[in-house]
């Protein structure tokens, strides 16, 4: 059975160490605060938070407090917070150790791209190229395949890039995949995946 | 030195002139001054371009410019959550210079400082370097990126005093700080006001030379993504 978002998440919090700060992307990598564990994980929000907490309860929601997502979050006795400069002064400057993002594609070296479909979908980068430019390692939380079934871990990336060579680890549905000299390398497959399928999904060189 | 204006109309008053680049505070429709936007629409002024990290949404925050038209360029990282943004950019109706976040705060940051251009890996390889100076510095590769030089910043903090020494209230104050400091007039709304003496010094977060006018007003702080979690039962 390949893993679902919750697994995913799951398997992606592995990679954290305790003490490490680092900073979640939307979607399936928000869920990786779920899966830290006993782990002393400190969470930066880059609109200008360090220390995030979980949802607040339904009537305390503050509209002055959001992550990145612009979701209502909470803060924790540790919170601290600033403003976009400085965030991203702590994000350039490479104080934050690990940066946990989705993507559209990935590329066997390393580039990623996740901001926009030129003439059909602009989103915007928002932080996601300071992140990849400046954390100490990224990794990248995704679907192996799009929902036309296309591989989304390519020998290129086809749409604008966010960083080059800039991924360090992949962690999608079937597995685990490390960006290494010459191609991926296989870490790890999903209970039930075959290294077979995962060639056969893979557009990129596996080596 | 007066600073404290009855309204943000009167705070505006001969700042405004059409074509203006104007830099906006706030990170989607938290701090964002709304009070400012809105005599903004209501005084017309056109052709107008933001730095703002984004736009708001069609009838909050910036968005509300993008409705009247006011708007012929902003300078934004996301601007994801806003149709009508989305809408006037695909059908070339509005300009838009895509800034990586942390790069438009550091340029609004600079430009505050005084700093005309800063070196910076964010974008490197991408099409946000394409035209800009490429420099390396011990074996790395970075791009220029400029300082943001805006003829007005609008701002909003949480207190001020009649000085304008500011402080802000957990994440609403994002872009502000850098926001403010790049303008050469800063308007600054805020949800009170208090005698100097009343904030401790230590605990300012925007000194008030930066800022130049200043109005209370009450602000609706509409919520983008309402999340919550259930309590466990007991």
């Amino acid at each position: 059975m390949p893993w679902d978002r919750n697994q995913m998440a799951a398997r992606a919090a592995a990679e954290l160490e305790d003490g490490m700060y680092v900073n979640l992307g939307i979607g399936i990598p928000t869920l990786v605060a779920n899966y830290v564990g006993d782990k002393d994980i400190t969470l930066q929000s880059e609109n200008g938070m360090l220390g995030m907490g979980p949802f607040p309860y339904e009537g305390e929601e503050d509209p002055d407090l959001i992550n990145a997502g612009k979701q209502t979050i909470t803060e924790l006795p540790k919170t601290a917070y600033f403003d976009s400069a400085t965030s991203f002064g702590m994000i350039r400057g490479g104080k934050i150790a690990a940066a946990v993002l989705g993507a559209m594609e990935v590329a066997e070296n390393g580039d990623l791209a996740n901001w926009m479909i030129p003439g059909k979908l602009v989103k915007g980068m928002g932080g996601a190229m300071d992140l990849v430019a400046g954390v100490g390692r990224v990794i990248v939380v995704m679907d192996h395949t799009n929902k036309h079934g296309e591989s989304k871990v390519l020998k290129e990336c086809t749409l604008p890039l966010t960083g080059k060579g800039v991924v360090d680890l992949i962690i999608t549905n079937l597995g685990v995949l490390k960006v290494a000299e010459g191609g991926l390398e296989i870490v790890e497959l999903a209970p039930e995946v075959s290294e077979a399928e995962m060639r056969a999904a893979t557009e990129a060189t596996i080596v | 030195m007066k600073k404290v204006y009855a309204s943000a109309a009167e705070a505006l008053d001969g700042l405004l002139f059409d074509g203006m680049l104007i830099a906006a505070g706030g990170f989607g429709l938290c701090g964002i001054p709304e009070l400012l936007i809105e005599a903004i629409k209501e005084a017309g002024t056109k052709d107008l371009t933001f730095a703002s990290n984004n736009a708001g949404v069609d009838d909050f925050g910036i968005g509300k410019l993008l409705t009247t038209r006011q708007v012929k360029k902003m300078i934004s990282s996301y601007v994801g959550e806003n149709k009508e943004f989305m809408r006037q950019y695909l059908g070339g109706e509005l300009e838009l210079e895509f800034n990586p976040q942390g790069t438009l705060a550091e340029r609004m940051r600079a430009g505050g400082c005084g700093i005309p251009g800063f070196y910076t890996k964010t974008g490197v390889g991408t099409v946000i370097a394409d035209g800009k100076e490429h420099k390396d510095f011990d074996g790395e590769t970075y791009i220029m990126e400029k300082g943001i030089f805006a003829d007005l910043s609008i701002v909003k903090a949480w207190k001020a005093d009649t000085t304008g020494n500011a402080i802000f209230r957990k994440t609403a104050r994002n872009f502000n700080p850098p926001a403010a400091m790049c303008g050469k007039v800063c308007v600054m709304e805020v949800e009170e006001i208090v005698e100097p003496g009343e904030l401790d010094p230590d605990h300012i977060h925007l000194p008030g030379i930066y800022v130049h006018r200043i109005i209370k007003g009450d602000h609706e702080k509409r919520i983008e993504q309402r999340t919550t979690r259930q309590k466990e039962d007991v």
